[in-house]
């Protein structure tokens, strides 16, 4: 009897200092899974930081570019070429009413885009830039653009919308061309909301 | 006597009711409510085994139609969702699942361990898994069909053009994570607090090893699975814009997101397969695991690399050259570790006392095919042949080389060699080796040539290809109607085998080292409840 309770009382100081074994390690995994849950959605700011810095995905900056003075690179040319599509489901029209120009680096240049809602319903449009190649990004300045504002159409209404910009002398010297590509969206639906 | 038997047992104390010897229900209810770790091993082991017959089913639909040219037995759409749901089945109920069978059978044995450390999770774990994939299937008898974006389920395609069917993959998703993570939060907490009085770290079978460090792997990635999909949920169905470009999303990120998971995944379904090779090799080599402590380095190392690697995947996304290169010399540097793993398990043969028993084979056949396998993902690192490579069947064959002859041949190879304990009984040793042969030739019958179909330019994901690929596609069908019969014939040995057979010893392989060889065969239905003293 006495062995008995000899072995129960052992047995008490053991079991919970196995079980708060097994319990602090798990605490521990599954505050790893929860902090790593996190990270996952931590990682869409981190990315957007990231490209911001590399112009990994071809984002531009999305503010304006000051009138800030700058020297003309006189001796260099850049082919830039303006590309437009629309998103599914926006029943509008929308092009560069030039293809492609050349500039100097430096150089400020206005250029203009034709849009036109073929509907008859009022649609709210966003304008979102992309810069191939994505390393020319960065050096791919916006003075002005309809792509900073939503634009609003009536049913059939036309306008056209300015892009004031320049390229940045700093741009490497194996980029000669820059693609500046426009989709349009329909966002009527999140400006309601 | 129940204070004698708590004694004994002292790790098992908050489940003790349990461990009153044979109290357990019966019939489904055995089941249903088991914690013991070896009726959850069996568990999963043969719902992966079901998960393999279902996914490779649907492979031999993809083969069928892909026997000729043209369109002939499903369309297009339902075609993806084919690949599709053969590819999530076999990944996170196939394989996935076989090595948490796995785990749970021989994890507490090789460490003199009663039983897991958390067994009502366990039981979770398992029983929850069987509902995601009744809701994933379901979705084939669903008017929108089953999920067709590939299983890698890139955005837009998940999102803006999904059939419908992305809530239904995403639920199904997060339940596979819920209990990945489950059974690997228990792996984890059994290997550091239940090992044997006097097994040190370094003591571990590298068994032990490999799944402790995948166990990892899975604590840190699934969450993030769990997240890319939920994201994708309410960019679907709530209106965000993570990756909708309309509201500042990046279709890009979503990329980059799933591959820093999906990774990490590919080494979750490889490591363990190294753990049970390293097992085997040496039992029928009759020599100690040549550089055991390397190969915890190198299992090590390959884990911690396969963070910083993911954008191998996305090389024709559009990266900076700097990425490229970073990339592209990161990933080349995991052949160094892996490399370090097959020399190690050729000079374990080295002058060995080879003898080639079933296990054994499966084996052999996993180190040479699993490094063709490596090879040619050694192939698809370089960023420029990527170019080439990238989405053509010879990504396809080389997913395949270290899916299936890496990893499912691990398996039963695996399954081979601790048969004998699982049932007490030895399994038929020339029905074990029709299926060895057999599914051998029809392996590489069925990928080996893919890779000539690939370079040559045939995309993956299309019902439909161009005449000059007929031949070589009637040829690799042909191999996948062989490899899946040969399949049944596992199945068969397994039945035969539990029905009944030679008795097995305790020990069946003379070579066989580990603690697991010291109980009878069958294993009894607690084991280790003293544990065991290691030297």
């Amino acid at each position: 009897m006495n062995k008995g309770n000899n072995v129960q009382n052992n047995e008490t100081q053991e079991q919970p200092s196995n079980a708060q074994k097994n319990k602090k390690v798990l605490s521990k995994l599954v505050l790893i899974v929860f902090g790593m849950f996190g990270f996952g959605f931590a990682l869409v700011p981190l990315y957007d930081v990231f490209c911001d810095i590399t112009g990994l995905n071809g984002k531009t900056n999305e503010s304006a570019a000051s009138y800030s003075a700058r020297s003309v690179d006189e001796t260099r040319t850049v082919n830039v070429q303006f590309i437009s599509r629309t998103a599914q489901g926006i029943p509008w029209k929308f092009e560069p009413m030039e293809r492609e120009i050349t500039v100097h680096p430096g150089e400020t240049k206005f250029v203009k885009f034709y849009a036109k809602n073929e509907s008859t319903q009022d649609i709210v449009g966003q304008a979102v830039p992309s810069v191939s190649p994505g390393l020319a990004a960065a050096y791919f300045q916006k003075i002005e653009c309809f792509c900073f504002n939503q634009q609003p159409l009536k049913g059939k209404e036309e306008v056209e919308m300015g892009l004031q910009f320049y390229v940045d002398p700093e741009l490497p010297e194996d980029i000669s061309t820059l693609t500046l590509s426009y989709t349009l969206y329909d966002i009527t639906g999140k400006v309601d909301s | 006597m129940t204070t004698d038997t708590l004694t004994e047992q002292p790790s098992a104390d908050h489940d003790s009711h349990d461990d009153h010897h044979d109290h357990k229900p019966t019939g489904i209810k055995r089941w249903l409510y088991t914690t013991n770790h070896k009726d959850i091993g069996t568990l999963y082991l043969w719902f992966s085994f079901i998960m393999l017959l279902t996914g490779g089913a649907l492979a031999m639909v993809i083969r069928a139609e892909l026997f000729q040219p043209g369109l002939q037995i499903v369309e297009p759409d339902f075609f993806n969702q084919l690949t599709t749901v053969h590819g999530l089945i076999m990944v996170f109920g196939a394989i996935m699942p076989a090595f948490t069978g796995f785990a749970n059978w021989m994890l507490p044995m090789m460490i003199g361990a009663p039983d897991m450390a958390l067994p009502r999770m366990n039981n979770w774990s398992f029983w929850i898994l069987p509902f995601a994939f009744a809701i994933l299937l379901s979705s084939f008898f669903m008017e929108s069909g089953a999920p067709n974006f590939g299983w890698t389920f890139y955005a837009p395609l998940s999102t803006t053009y999904s059939n419908g069917s992305t809530a239904f993959f995403v639920f199904a998703v997060h339940i596979m994570g819920i209990s990945s993570i489950m059974g690997a939060i228990n792996i984890v907490v059994t290997i550091m607090n239940m090992r044997a009085p006097g097994m040190t770290y370094m003591k571990m079978p590298l068994f032990v090893w490999t799944f402790f460090i995948t166990a990892y792997l899975l604590i840190a990635v699934m969450p993030v699975l769990a997240g890319v999909v939920t994201m994708l949920l309410t960019d679907t169905y709530f209106g965000t814009s993570f990756f909708d470009a309309a509201g500042g999303g990046d279709p890009v990120m979503f990329q980059h997101i799933f591959w820093f998971f999906g990774h990490p995944e590919v080494y979750i379904m490889i490591l363990p397969a190294f753990g049970i090779v390293s097992t085997i090799i040496p039992a029928f080599a009759r020599k100690k695991l040549f550089g055991y402590a390397s190969m915890v380095y190198a299992t090590s190392s390959i884990a911690l690399l396969s963070f910083i690697v993911w954008a191998h995947h996305m090389f024709t996304t559009g990266m900076p050259l700097a990425g490229e290169l970073f990339f592209m010399y990161c990933t080349m540097l995991i052949a160094v570790p892996t490399g370090v793993k097959v020399f190690n398990w050729v000079a374990t043969m080295w002058r060995g006392s080879l003898s080639f028993e079933t296990p054994m084979l499966f084996s052999l056949a996993f180190v040479i095919l699993f490094t063709i396998g490596g090879f040619s993902g050694l192939m698809l690192a370089m960023t420029p042949v990527d170019f080439q490579y990238h989405d053509t069947y010879f990504v396809v064959a080389h997913f395949h080389y270290v899916l299936v002859t890496g990893s499912l041949f691990s398996i039963y190879a695996g399954a081979y060699y601790w048969l004998p304990k699982w049932t007490g009984n030895m399994y038929s040793d020339s029905l074990s080796k029709w299926h060895f042969w057999c599914s051998l030739i029809s392996v590489n019958l069925l990928f080996f040539p893919m890779h000539f179909l690939g370079l040559a330019g045939m995309p993956r994901r299309i019902p439909d290809y161009a005449l000059q690929f007929a031949d070589f596609n009637k040829w690799v069908s042909i191999g996948g109607f062989a490899f899946g019969l040969s399949q049944l014939i596992f199945l068969a040995v397994v039945i035969k085998c539990i029905k009944g057979g030679e008795k097995a010893e305790a020990k069946p392989w003379d070579g066989a080292e580990g603690l697991e060889w010291t109980v009878a065969s069958p294993a009894p239905y607690h084991t280790f409840s003293t544990p065991p003293k290691v030297d």
